[in-house]
């Protein structure tokens, strides 16, 4: 396109604006190109963080597209603020996931928080009402100095900023690990609800449309967000501060009623919400869709600081703000919407017909860019990888229970570790009911459950993903994340529909890293094409490395599907004595990478369980017709810690014992890993079996539940203590933060 | 019964609220707006749970000067009913319908979870249908439900009987274990816990149904 710039031939000034943006002098010679100038600092800002990998892909684009993004409950796909999938009755459910790492290990609580802000707008911005909020976490090892602050202030920053704007948050998963000691993950989910065919998007059309800005002032808060989120992190990072954005839930919540109260309205053309790299990426993204120009007059954007350059205006990142096309002579009608709701209105620029991006300040024209050569130049790289070595396959034989010790003094420690133990003291911390229609929520069952208003419908929705898994084999681990949700679902009654992603991984540039990349793409592609479970939105953060040292790969993966009755939503505690315990699915004793082997022999090794997506499809679909038939009485699945973890946790629920027949010393038995698995319970056991013979489901019966103690054989822990051991991990690790 | 429900910016619960009302009397309630000055003729206003005005200032304390209010205060005076849930306990309290106040919770911390309760008072309009003494649960959400009054004003609600709800395992520090109380007429009921939010059997729980019955039975 253009000669290649000598590093020479840059002037200082520029040489400096590449080096602050993290753009490579390649990528400034496509800038000369289009431009065939210099550009002013501003595009120059505008340019940078739109090729940034945050904002452009440039380094997985080429693999996300492989993922299956269609299907017959698919209504909108990858592409848009979220994705929307048909739930009947004229009705579409609209998800999606984001990460806000970065900002929140800078500052937990604002970042945590702005991170919940920013996934709910993308959800009500298509035109759905956010009806319930999900999250998955990972915080460093217990004992760094760090975890516990982090741990405290992201938990109070989701629940400061859902709580307020009234969004339930029903279900999550939290772990802990070292590597992730200097980049933690705060990944944050939104469901909302809509009408399938009032569903909005950014597509700017009508040339002479007004462009027209809501919600909040613009500040200097979060400018440089994207590029930053696009490094790696260094010990300066705490210097990064004030890139962190800062949230206002009360406008947030103001902002959903005045959108969805404007959507109503037959005013609107497009809508995009100012997220990452703000006011440019919003401005941009309307224009390319629309194949149009914008022009913005940037004197009329509502400013904190009146001072504010083109530069600073372009790339703020300040919270809950919104960019509307109205449709022509609607001005009022919005203006009295907004008005209403006392949030900054204001009409800052034009569609036009020039396909050119023209923004003026105090007189001067600041940036004048052709849209389409800057989206359609942005960099895609096909970056070289490595994909990662096959570990060996472990035997449980090898690892059995130690001399001493018995299942159930192990299964007495394990419950008790920071990775099993009860999050109670996060979930308590979010409001889980407001909304007045969740089901379940964390601790009742393997999936959040929230009615569909005004129906007798439910939406389960759950987020997983096993990073020690992950990091031993991508693709396994990839597939397996896809799996245990599907499996999160289905034991909740419900039909797994859709997923969005939400891909964690260190610096793209590194061959190894770039193939944990691949490898995770293969297995969650594999697992979605079998499961029918297409990928329909999804977000990637890559560079989470600090000094060198990256975090284990981990493609968290959220999944929604549809209870045809909410009544029948299934929870796993033990309801009452006399129930017949079945285990649905095999059991081979995958002993690799199991939590036994980490917390009784402190190793992190093997292969991880193998998926077996057939199996997860055929025990999956049985479980669905045993709560639908309403033959079962509990299910949960068996994941972390294996089938001993499971039937505990069981008992906890139900604060009710069992009596398992079973006295084998089998370590791979009790806490190995296999997947598609699930524990049920039933008072009705010859239908139950009868109908599992009939699908070519593997069962196995375990014992009946009833009595104060879980008990193998003669061998008995009373569930109180169980109970002690299970719930006070946290608290106990938490109040010595109060006493630091 | 003719209710209404107010809608303060940043409520999140009047729906809820709406719903609750809705099902137990067959018909919709009033949604009163906090700029509006004109309260339709009702016998029931509802300050719902949320955020009123991002409770940036005191929790309710915005809410309690809002237009809305001084009408809401006229009418509690001539005997309408006036329920606060959450939030809208926090504006009564602010308002002066009600005495005390609600702090932090003790240990600092927003706190969800069903909690045990003690009917203490079934003498109200608010609870005719529940048993003296009877356990209920309810569910709680809230950062600031931490019920304080002086020594003085303490003797005297309860020498009057106004403690209509106490909690059985007190989750936020209140004094005398106070989760809700009427004023002395009886006409105004604050309280932490949400009833609506158990009021139907997808709550997996319909202990707060019987407030909403008994006021429907009741006027």
């Amino acid at each position: 396109m253009t000669a290649q710039p000598q590093k020479s031939d840059i002037n200082p000034e520029i040489a400096r604006l590449i080096a602050e943006h993290n753009m490579t002098h390649d990528e400034y010679g496509i800038l000369l190109g289009i431009l065939g100038r210099e550009p002013t600092e501003a595009e120059f800002g505008v340019v940078a963080a739109m090729w940034s990998e945050h904002c452009s892909y440039k380094s997985t684009r080429v693999w996300l597209k492989t993922l299956p993004t269609t299907g017959k409950q698919v209504i909108m796909g990858p592409g848009e603020n979220a994705g929307v999938i048909d739930i009947g009755d004229g009705q579409a459910a609209v998800f999606k996931m984001e990460s806000h790492n970065h900002p929140s290990f800078i500052e937990p609580y604002q970042g945590a928080a702005t991170g919940v802000g920013g996934i709910l707008r993308d959800v009500f911005t298509m035109g759905a009402r956010p009806i319930a909020s999900l999250n998955s976490l990972r915080f460093g090892d217990p004992s760094h100095p760090k975890t516990r602050s982090l741990l405290a202030g992201v938990v109070a920053g989701i629940g400061g900023y859902g709580n307020c704007v009234g969004v339930p948050t029903v279900s999550g998963e939290t772990t802990f690990h070292k590597s992730y000691n200097g980049n933690i993950l705060v990944n944050a989910m939104t469901v909302g609800l809509a009408q399938a065919d009032r569903i909005f998007t950014s597509k700017a059309t009508g040339v002479g449309n007004a462009i027209v800005y809501v919600g909040s002032k613009t500040g200097r808060d979060g400018i440089k967000g994207a590029t930053m989120a696009s490094g790696e992190f260094n010990e300066a990072a705490e210097s990064q501060r004030p890139t962190v954005q800062v949230g206002d839930p009360f406008t947030e919540k103001l902002l959903i009623e005045a959108c969805l109260e404007m959507m109503e309205t037959e005013a609107v053309v497009a809508i995009q919400d100012m997220g990452a790299a703000g006011l440019t990426s919003s401005a941009v993204e309307m224009a390319s869709k629309g194949g149009l120009g914008i022009e913005l007059d940037l004197d009329k954007v509502p400013l904190r600081a009146p001072e504010m350059s083109a530069y600073e205006i372009m790339l703020s990142e300040s919270q809950e703000r919104m960019l509307f096309v109205l449709k022509p002579g609607h001005e009022e009608e919005a203006a009295a919407i907004f008005s209403k709701w006392e949030l900054d209105f204001s009409v800052i620029g034009k569609l036009t017909d020039t396909g050119r991006l023209v923004c003026q300040r105090g007189g001067r024209v600041e940036i004048d860019i052709k849209v389409d050569p800057l989206v359609e130049s942005s960099p895609v790289y096909n970056r070289p990888y490595e994909l990662t070595l096959p570990q060996p396959i472990l035997k449980a034989e090898d690892y059995p229970i130690p001399d001493g010790e018995t299942p159930l003094s192990i299964l007495k420690k394990m419950i008790g570790t920071a990775d099993l133990c009860s999050r109670r003291w996060i979930w308590e911390q979010y409001d889980c009911h407001v909304g007045a229609n969740t089901a379940q929520a964390s601790g009742g069952g393997d999936a959040g459950v929230v009615r569909v208003h005004g129906t007798n419908k439910g939406l389960a929705m759950s987020v997983d993903c096993t990073p020690r898994y992950c990091g031993a084999d991508p693709a396994v681990g990839g597939a397996q994340a896809v799996a245990e949700t599907f499996r999160n679902i289905c034991a909740v009654g419900a039909k797994p529909l859709a997923v969005t992603d939400n891909m964690n991984f260190g610096n793209p540039e590194k061959p190894h890293i770039m193939g944990q990349f691949v490898g995770a793409i293969e297995g969650i592609r594999d697992a979605c094409v079998a499961l029918d479970y297409p990928v329909v939105s999804g977000n990637c953060s890559l560079y989470n490395e600090t000094d060198g040292q990256p975090i284990l790969p981990t493609p968290a993966i959220g999944g929604v599907g549809l209870l045809e009755d909410v009544t029948k939503a299934m929870s796993f505690n033990f309801k009452a004595d006399g129930e017949t315990i079945i285990l649905i699915g095999e059991s081979k004793g995958a002993i690799g990478q199991s939590l036994y082997l980490r917390d009784v022999y402190a190793k992190e090794e093997g292969a991880p369980p193998p998926v077996h997506l057939i199996a997860e499809r055929r025990n999956g679909k049985f479980i669905r017709q045993m709560i639908n038939d309403r033959q079962i009485t509990a299910c949960h699945d068996v994941s972390d810690g294996g089938l001993l973890v499971a039937l505990g946790e069981m008992a906890l629920a139900g604060k009710r014992g069992c009596q398992i027949d079973s006295v084998t010393q089998d370590s791979g038995f009790w806490f190995g890993e296999d997947q598609a698995r699930y524990i049920i319970t039933a008072s009705d056991v010859d239908a139950v079996i009868s109908a599992a013979k009939e699908a070519g489901v593997p069962y196995m019966i375990l014992g009946l539940t009833g009595g104060d103690s879980l008990c193998l054989g003669e061998e008995c822990v009373k569930v109180e203590w169980l109970a002690d051991i299970h719930e006070s991990w946290m608290p106990s690790y938490m109040e010595d933060a109060t006493r630091e | 019964m003719r209710s209404a429900v107010v809608v303060f910016p940043g409520s999140n619960c009047d729906r809820d609220a709406a719903s609750a009302l809705a099902r137990v009397t067959g018909q919709q309630p009033h949604m009163l707006w906090h700029a509006d000055t004109d309260v339709p003729d009702v016998d029931l206003i509802v300050l719902p749970g949320g955020f009123s005005y991002g409770d940036y200032l005191r929790t309710g304390a915005m809410a309690a000067r809002s237009p809305i209010m001084r009408e809401v205060v006229s009418r509690a005076g001539q005997g309408v009913r006036v329920l606060g849930i959450c939030n809208g306990f926090q504006v009564l309290c602010e308002s002066g319908l009600l005495p005390g106040v609600l702090f932090r919770n003790e240990k600092l911390q927003f706190i969800c979870k069903h909690v045990p309760l003690k009917v203490e008072n079934n003498d109200t309009d608010f609870t005719r249908l529940y048993e003296k003494g009877q356990d209920v649960t309810m569910p709680v959400a809230h950062g600031e439900g931490n019920y304080f009054a002086e020594p003085d004003i303490i003797k005297k609600i309860e020498d009057q009987g106004q403690v209509v709800f106490r909690y059985a395992d007190n989750p936020n520090g209140s004094t005398n274990d106070i989760a809700g109380l009427v004023n002395e007429k009886g006409n105004v009921l604050g309280l932490m816990p949400h009833p609506e939010r158990v009021s139907e059997p997808l709550h997996g729980g319909r202990d707060g149904a019987a407030m909403f019955v008994s006021l429907f039975k009741n006027i």
